[in-house]
């Protein structure tokens, strides 16, 4: 067991080490694709640190992606980098814990509805406050990052993202979060301190989409409430977590990369049919792989040996 | 100035009252949180449109049409994608997970549709629009049908629902689903009804909303979450509840769009919101538990 466990750590450093070699041989437009990738895989797996193991679906992610590249627009000229990161990720964390105190008691529809509404909700108030305060809609971001330097923060995010997932996977809280997840009536019967474990993984996992939203605002160049607060990353982030399964390690990762690379294709080549085939997807997912790509294929793997076995005469006796 | 903000609040709130009454109907009784909602009721703002602007039939009678569209809509979506799911739930949460995501889906999809036929662009039409003297303010004709309009069908469905047996049933359903086939009533079939039924008044509600305002195809999710708001704060399956909570936010908003700031109004409706789930989630008039 110890060997396995050192093997899959080994075998995670080096897939770390050998992506971060990556913009070396890659192409402008390869790795632009690559940042974008990484941050919907960072996204997809930080909302299933939260959303996964306590099955509230979160439309808030791009309440606080929004928030991060806003808080580095607005104080791109006046903080030193590193420093705009920790401000950003202290700002998220901030509005986490308070929406997390307040909300985290709702469930089922009030708690997706909620979180919708929190995104736009945030969107109407920095809009009202550049128009009525400062006068301004847009800002521009002129910071002396590299793409390359972009994807390797967002690198290193993506793999701490998944060190956190893999260890609380493992770990008392992450056993609190499933009982949360099955029953959470149950879950305070046997001692477990529900909001407290419930705000702490949400507060987390925004503050991981937060540092996602301030890493990738460079890019932007120019930003304005409309493009940092586009609800579209929210469902995408969902449906990516959703195909791969969200309660999975991986899970989120395999869902992430086929659909970034098919959403990409299909906002260049159908760029008006993009939502329409996006709903078809939501449909096919609930319907066909409502537990996720990587559950689907281990019951059906499951199966298959299992009439393997059968079938062989005198194997099961 | 107040009357003119009285005015156009209870005619904001009466068009937010009748399009909630169909919200809660559909969560209340059929149990399917319907995201796609919204999107229904632009679906049948931009038929009234290209009915008024191409046919030349005028929106009363295009109620007429979109109405039995939306019933049929909504018979057809909880018959096609709504029933499996019911079949498969374990349990009440898994169920409202699985639609929250299916409708979710749908929301897209009609979405979409309505971008490629319609495009992104603010659509409205010119019906009625001359000023009436009401109280000593004007007011548009068409708002003033608008409101008329949503109490005649809003009265109308409270009548259905609480003087007839075909509405006790229904309402049977809202209240105890366990216990109502116990005296004779095919649940699934009260679930069907409700959720056609809440079609109708999307569709409705669309054609009212169609009369007095500007709309694209991207504006049905905020209908949707209004539409919400004020089902929750009236009670879920509370008909009456909605259409007082209707009433509420329609006048809140124009009160907080004349004499505060036009910007600040969704962020008065989820204020509002928030403040019913903190204290009052089972809604203003629900009672403690549910």
């Amino acid at each position: 067991m110890k060997s396995v466990l050192s093997l899959q750590v080994a075998l995670f450093v080096v897939i770390v080490a050998a992506l971060a070699f990556l913009p070396v041989f890659a192409s402008p437009y390869g790795l632009t694709l690559m940042i974008g990738m990484l941050g919907y895989v960072t996204l997809a797996t930080a909302w299933a640190l939260f959303s996964g193991p306590t099955r509230y679906v979160s439309l808030a992610t791009v309440a606080f992606f929004g928030i991060g590249a806003y808080t580095v627009a607005v104080f791109s000229e006046s903080m030193a980098y590193p420093l705009l990161l920790l401000v950003s990720a202290a700002i998220g964390l901030l509005v986490a814990s308070v929406v997390g105190f307040a909300t985290l008691r709702l469930a089922g529809v009030y708690f997706v509805i909620f979180t919708f509404g929190l995104a736009e909700l945030i969107r109407q108030l920095v809009t009202w406050y550049e128009v009525n305060m400062t006068g301004t809609l847009g800002r521009y971001i002129f910071l002396p990052v590299t793409p390359e330097g972009i994807y390797w923060q967002l690198l290193g995010l993506a793999a701490i993202t998944f060190a956190i997932s893999w260890g609380v996977g493992r770990s008392r809280i992450g056993l609190a979060l499933k009982v949360i997840g099955d029953d959470e009536v149950v879950a305070a019967h046997c001692g477990i301190n529900v909001a407290r474990v419930k705000l702490a993984l949400f507060a987390v996992s925004s503050t991981i989409i937060t540092l996602v939203g301030a890493i990738q605002a460079p890019r932007w160049t120019y930003v304005e409430p409309v493009i940092a607060f586009n609800p579209t990353v929210s469902f995408l982030t969902l449906i990516m977590a959703l195909l791969g399964g969200a309660n999975r390690l991986t899970g989120p990762l395999l869902g992430a990369v086929p659909l970034f690379l098919l959403f990409e294709w299909l906002s260049a080549n159908f760029p008006n049919h993009y939502s329409i085939i996006l709903g078809l997807l939501f449909i096919a997912i609930v319907f066909i792989l409502p537990r996720g790509v990587l559950a689907f294929a281990e019951e059906n793997w499951k199966r298959w040996r299992r009439h393997e076995v059968k079938t062989v005469p005198g194997v099961a006796e | 100035m107040l009357v003119t903000a009285l005015l156009s609040g209870l005619v904001l709130g009466g068009t937010y009252a009748l399009v909630a009454m169909g919200l809660t109907l559909q969560y209340g009784i059929a149990r399917i949180m319907n995201l796609a909602y919204g999107e229904m009721i632009i679906s049948a703002a931009f038929l009234a449109y290209v009915l008024y602007a191409d046919a030349g039939i005028n929106p009363v009678v295009g109620l007429l049409i979109a109405a039995p569209a939306g019933f049929l809509l909504g018979y057809v979506v909880y018959g096609v994608m709504m029933r499996p799911l019911v079949a498969r739930a374990k349990d009440k949460a898994s169920l409202e997970i699985d639609s929250i995501l299916a409708t979710f889906g749908l929301l897209f999809v009609i979405q979409g549709v309505l971008l490629v036929i319609f495009g992104a662009n603010f659509t409205s039409y010119n019906y009625l629009n001359v000023a009436v003297d009401v109280f000593g303010t004007n007011i548009a004709a068409n708002r003033l049908l608008a409101l008329v309009m949503a109490l005649v069908l809003g009265g109308g469905l409270y009548m259905l629902l609480t003087r007839t047996l075909w509405g006790t049933a229904l309402r049977a359903v809202a209240v105890a689903p366990a216990s109502a086939p116990l005296v004779g009533i095919n649940v699934d079939k009260a679930a069907r009804m409700a959720f056609a039924l809440g079609g109708a008044l999307a569709a409705a509600g669309g054609v009212v909303i169609s009369m007095y305002q500007t709309f694209t195809a991207t504006s049905g999710v905020v209908f949707t979450m209004k539409a919400l708001i004020v089902v929750i704060m009236g009670g879920v399956g509370n008909i009456l509840g909605a259409l007082s909570a209707g009433l509420i936010l329609g006048l809140v908003e124009t009160f907080v769009a004349t004499y505060i700031d036009p910007g600040l109004t969704l962020a008065a409706t989820y204020g509002i919101f928030l403040a019913i789930l903190l204290w009052r989630p089972a809604g203003l008039f629900g009672r403690a538990s549910r």
